[in-house]
């Protein structure tokens, strides 16, 4: 049988705000256990929560930048349930009246193609603390750092077909959550989340299947893994003759498995009420007039940008509009050299890898983007070849220079274009290797084409690389044919 | 001196006719000497009341004035006062020393109050007699085999005692007004939202609200003048000025007019009672009030409402109460379950645990729609109901309680004829007025207390009225025999 895979995605990002969604403690991350716990963090008796309004203008940030809209009213409700590090007894979060209703976001697919994927919801809500088992013997510590720490829940339609569009869209969340600067999309740390509710159903059936929700999964790869897995897991628990249960299962990554956590059944009844001690959150069109003129381009219009104004793919437009860091890089590299197609490849190509075998981020690149646009000019005006930028932008990598100017000086890396001078090299070249020479000229025309690279190569090893390679294939083809 | 009330405080020290200190020492010694047959006390803090006293006096000395420097108070055992336990009367915050005061308790302590102790309550404030505390029932000093009535129990036997001027008290459904009434006090219960709740121990955050607990109008001004205000701590305390409710209370009532709403006089009323409050009535005539019957007809829905609302809110709020990280956890816990279960079930006391239970129910899945949300529906009809009637009425009046002060252990095993004891007092808390309970004479050598309502924010008003019967009536400075 054809089996559909269906999921939906509810994303967790933590908003980098200054203070904490209902107290003022700070929320930097790392800080010795419960030192930034105040007592409303603390959930001590009589402690109220006031709201940060920096929260909701960041959610209000969001909703307008997904087209949703922004609940006038929104209430916040407890969500009661019992944990040592959930302070209060009760999450506050938001159930009937989330602040950011019904929105969308398009992603890009591997192919190219765009795909809309509808939002349900994101509302806000305070984090939890977390509970410390490995240094207390027969105990658990309890850490309330990140207790009151403002999350947005961001909740998808089950639009998402396969693991793959999962990513792709976790991805232009965290790329959005950046851009707006909501979230720092630090998924080691913890600040954006991912929670897989994952479902199969035959190809051409209306009805969903019973869906398990996979907690808590914090990097791209895993998402993909945990998903594919537990896809794979549905469809041959359904073809053995099983159900699927309605349930929370867990991915561990080192075993590429999920496991069951609760089911349905062992579910908390959470008693969503309205919270008494917060009113209503009213937010007024002058409000949102105000941030919406605080957006800055958001990445799909970066993307169409791209496309439009420098003719790029549409795959390498994606890419470079994924972080708003990058994109300003790429568009920093075109302004000096002024061929996009080529400040697109190098960024890609070489800075990238660059970049990720020392995993650095793009703020953090060896290579401004002036240095790499003043290289790509000389790339341009034919100054250097290719290969050569490629020895110029390890010397600039490597602080040889302040410059690709100041390089090719330097190291004389400045290509060989007088054509007397790559006649008298090829003239050496072809006396050095008088057989081939023959060889050459006895063979036909279908091994000439193959024969010919040979005396390429031999040419630019022999002028290390320097010699016009235009040059060196036109007056070769002379002299060989002559 | 214990016979003096703030006023006369105010001005005794201002004519140093004696110092904070000799007032402080002299109550202290009258608590000691007294409170055993009352146990209005929980925790009498002579040390900090003390230092308070010869603060107050060196304040004073320095060229300071101000009405309450100086004059001694309790509070009720549910506001926070730093590194001294605050109990809420319950075995589970057995040791709960609290980080940080209460904005109250610093208000009052700024104007120079001095705190002579935290005062019993019913437990968690879930009560209407004073029996539920975990540190034992209070008794009425009336007749010390009743009741003093609840949950500001403690804070209205050491008032009506003569052990204290004035104390601090919180209403969530009439418990600064209904122990007001059994013990012959005048006591004031805000707008929702005047007295900042800030380190006020919830138990139910939509109707709680802090008020005084003194022997007159002019006493409770005040206290609440001190007490009242905004507080950026607190998202539900209302960002308006206070007013001059001292200034208010010298107004003549020419012109007032009383609504009298027909559902406070039916059956279920002591008429005993009902005769009192129609005397009050007659005297306000004579100073110049008109009259006239008016109808709140949702009030007989009051009591399933606030049934509902409160308990579903305190099923909430006290979930912090886990043994986790503060007050009673049971010994020797094998899990984590059995750690939130034993601590829970030995620390609250049955009231309590009731109350968690019926809240839990009442929100629960498949349930809320029922309960909840039509609570709340209700809510909004009694608001509705005043709203309506102040348009023709600047003032209510009523009955307090149905009935007065009862024998100490009489409606233990009948909750719901205790529950029945808040009917004239509840409607206030569910629409957010102000509510006023006054003495209004005796029944039987019992007190009985009358209530008066008004639009928001028109504490002023109730003070008024108060004060100006206060002054053509001696009721209020009857003082119980023996104290």
């Amino acid at each position: 049988m054809q089996w559909e895979t269906v999921i939906g995605l509810e994303i967790h990002a933590q908003l980098s705000t200054q203070s904490k969604i209902f107290s003022a403690s700070a929320i930097a991350f790392g800080a010795e256990p419960n030192t930034q716990a105040s007592l409303v963090d603390l959930g001590m008796p009589g402690t109220l929560p006031v709201l940060n309004a920096e929260a909701v203008r960041m959610a209000c940030k969001f909703g307008l930048a997904i087209d949703a809209e922004i609940a006038p009213h929104n209430i916040f409700a407890r969500k009661n349930y019992f944990y040592p590090d959930l302070p209060k007894g009760y999450q506050t979060s938001q159930m009937d009246h989330p602040i950011v209703g019904k929105g969308f976001l398009d992603i890009t697919l591997e192919d190219g193609t765009q795909k809309r994927i509808g939002i349900t919801r994101a509302h806000l809500e305070e984090d939890a603390g977390k509970s410390l088992h490995e240094d207390f013997h027969g105990m658990s510590g309890i850490d309330l750092n990140r207790a009151g720490t403002p999350l947005l829940e961001i909740v998808s339609e089950p639009d998402i077909r396969s693991a793959k569009e999962a990513v792709a869209y976790v991805k232009a969340i965290h790329a959005l959550v950046r851009y707006l600067g909501i979230c720092d999309g630090n998924m080691a740390e913890g600040s954006l989340r991912c929670d897989c509710n994952v479902s199969v159903r035959p190809v051409g059936q209306a009805e969903f299947g019973t869906r398990a929700e996979i907690k808590n999964v914090n990097s791209f790869r895993f998402i993909e893994k945990a998903i594919n897995h537990e896809v794979q897991r549905q469809i041959e628990l359904i073809e053995d003759g099983g159900k699927v249960v309605q349930e929370t299962r867990l991915y561990d990554p080192n075993k590429d498995q999920t496991r069951s956590m609760r089911s349905k059944e062992e579910a908390n009844d959470y008693r969503y009420f309205p919270c008494p001690d917060l009113l209503p959150v009213v937010i007024e069109q002058s409000f949102l007039d105000e941030v919406r003129a605080t957006l800055p381009e958001l990445p799909v219009e970066k993307r169409a940008r791209f496309e439009r104004e420098f003719g790029l793919s549409a795959y390498d437009a994606d890419v470079l509009a994924a972080s708003r860091e990058l994109a300003n890089y790429f568009e920093a590299v075109n302004t000096v050299c002024g061929d996009a197609k080529l400040a697109a490849n190098w960024v890609m190509g070489e800075l990238s890898s660059l970049l990720n075998k020392d995993n650095l981020e793009i703020d953090q690149s060896p290579v401004s983007a002036e240095q790499l646009g003043g290289m790509i000019l000389r790339i341009k005006d034919n100054t250097i070849s290719g290969k050569i930028a490629k020895m110029v932008f390890e010397a600039l990598a490597a602080g040889e220079g302040a410059s690709a100017d100041e390089v090719i000086e330097k190291k004389g890396l400045k290509q060989v274009t007088d054509s007397g001078a790559i006649e008298a090299m090829l003239d050496e070249v072809l006396a050095a290797n008088a057989e081939q020479v023959e060889q050459y000229r006895a063979a036909d025309e279908a091994k000439r084409g193959k024969m010919f690279g040979f005396f390429v190569g031999q040419a630019m090893k022999a002028s290390k690389g320097k010699a016009n390679p235009g040059q060196v294939n036109e007056l070769l083809k002379k002299k060989l044919e002559a | 001196m214990h016979q003096f009330t703030l006023a006369e405080i105010a001005r005794g020290l201002a004519d140093k006719q004696f110092s904070s200190e000799e007032l402080t020492r002299s109550l202290l010694a009258r608590i000691a000497q007294l409170d055993p047959q009352l146990n209005s006390f929980i925790t009498v803090t002579e040390e900090l009341a003390l230092s308070q006293a010869t603060a107050a006096d060196a304040r004073r000395a320095n060229g300071e004035s101000g009405a309450l420097l100086g004059a001694p108070i309790g509070h009720k055992d549910l506001f926070c006062t730093q590194d001294v336990l605050t109990s809420c009367a319950s075995k589970i915050l057995t040791g709960f020393k609290a980080p940080y005061n209460a904005t109250v308790v610093e208000k009052l302590a700024s104007a120079g109050t001095v705190t002579l102790g935290k005062l019993n309550m019913d437990e968690f404030a879930m009560g209407s007699a004073n029996e539920s505390s975990h540190y034992g029932a209070v008794k009425n000093p009336w007749d010390l085999t009743r009741v003093p009535g609840g949950s500001s129990g403690g804070s209205a036997a050491a008032v009506a005692a003569r052990l204290l001027p004035a104390a601090t008290g919180t209403d969530t459904g009439g418990s600064i007004r209904q122990p007001a009434a059994l013990t012959n006090l005048t006591g004031i219960k805000p707008t929702y939202g005047r007295v900042s709740r800030w380190g006020m121990i919830a138990y139910a955050s939509s109707l709680d609200q802090g008020g005084p607990l003194a022997r007159t109008a002019e006493d409770c001004a005040l206290m609440l003048q001190a007490m009242a205000g905004f507080d950026t701590k607190d998202s539900t305390s209302v960002d308006q000025p206070v007013d001059d409710y001292l200034a208010a209370l010298s107004q003549p009532l020419n012109g007032l007019r009383i609504g009298l709403p027909k559902e406070y006089f039916g059956a279920g009323l002591d008429a005993r009672i009902g005769e009192k409050v129609m005397t009050v009535v007659e005297e306000l005539k004579k100073l110049g009030a008109s009259v006239k019957e008016i109808s709140l007809p949702n009030m007989q829905h009051a009591i399933p409402a606030y049934y509902v609302i409160a308990p579903a809110e305190a099923s909430s709020n006290l979930s912090r109460f886990d043994g986790v990280r503060f007050g009673y956890r049971c010994e020797n816990p094998v899990n984590l379950e059995d750690l939130y279960k034993r601590s829970r079930g030995e620390g609250f006391g049955a009231e309590v645990k009731r109350r968690i239970m019926v809240g839990t129910y009442a929100l629960s899945a498949g349930y809320y729609d029922a309960y909840y949300l039509k609570a709340q529906k209700i809510r909004r009809l009694i608001k509705n109901d005043f709203v309506a009637a102040f348009n023709d009425v600047d003032v209510i009046l009523g009955p307090t309680t149905p009935n007065l002060a009862w024998k100490l252990g009489e409606k233990n095993n009948d909750p719901v004829a205790a529950y029945l004891e808040d009917i004239y007092t509840i409607t206030a808390n569910l629409a957010g007025i102000p509510g006023l309970s006054m003495p209004a004479g005796f029944v039987d050598g019992l007190p009985v207390g009358v209530q008066l309502l008004a639009p928001y924010f028109q504490e002023g008003r109730l003070l008024n009225v108060a004060h100006q019967y206060q002054q053509v009536t001696d009721w209020h400075i009857q003082a119980p025999a023996g104290f």
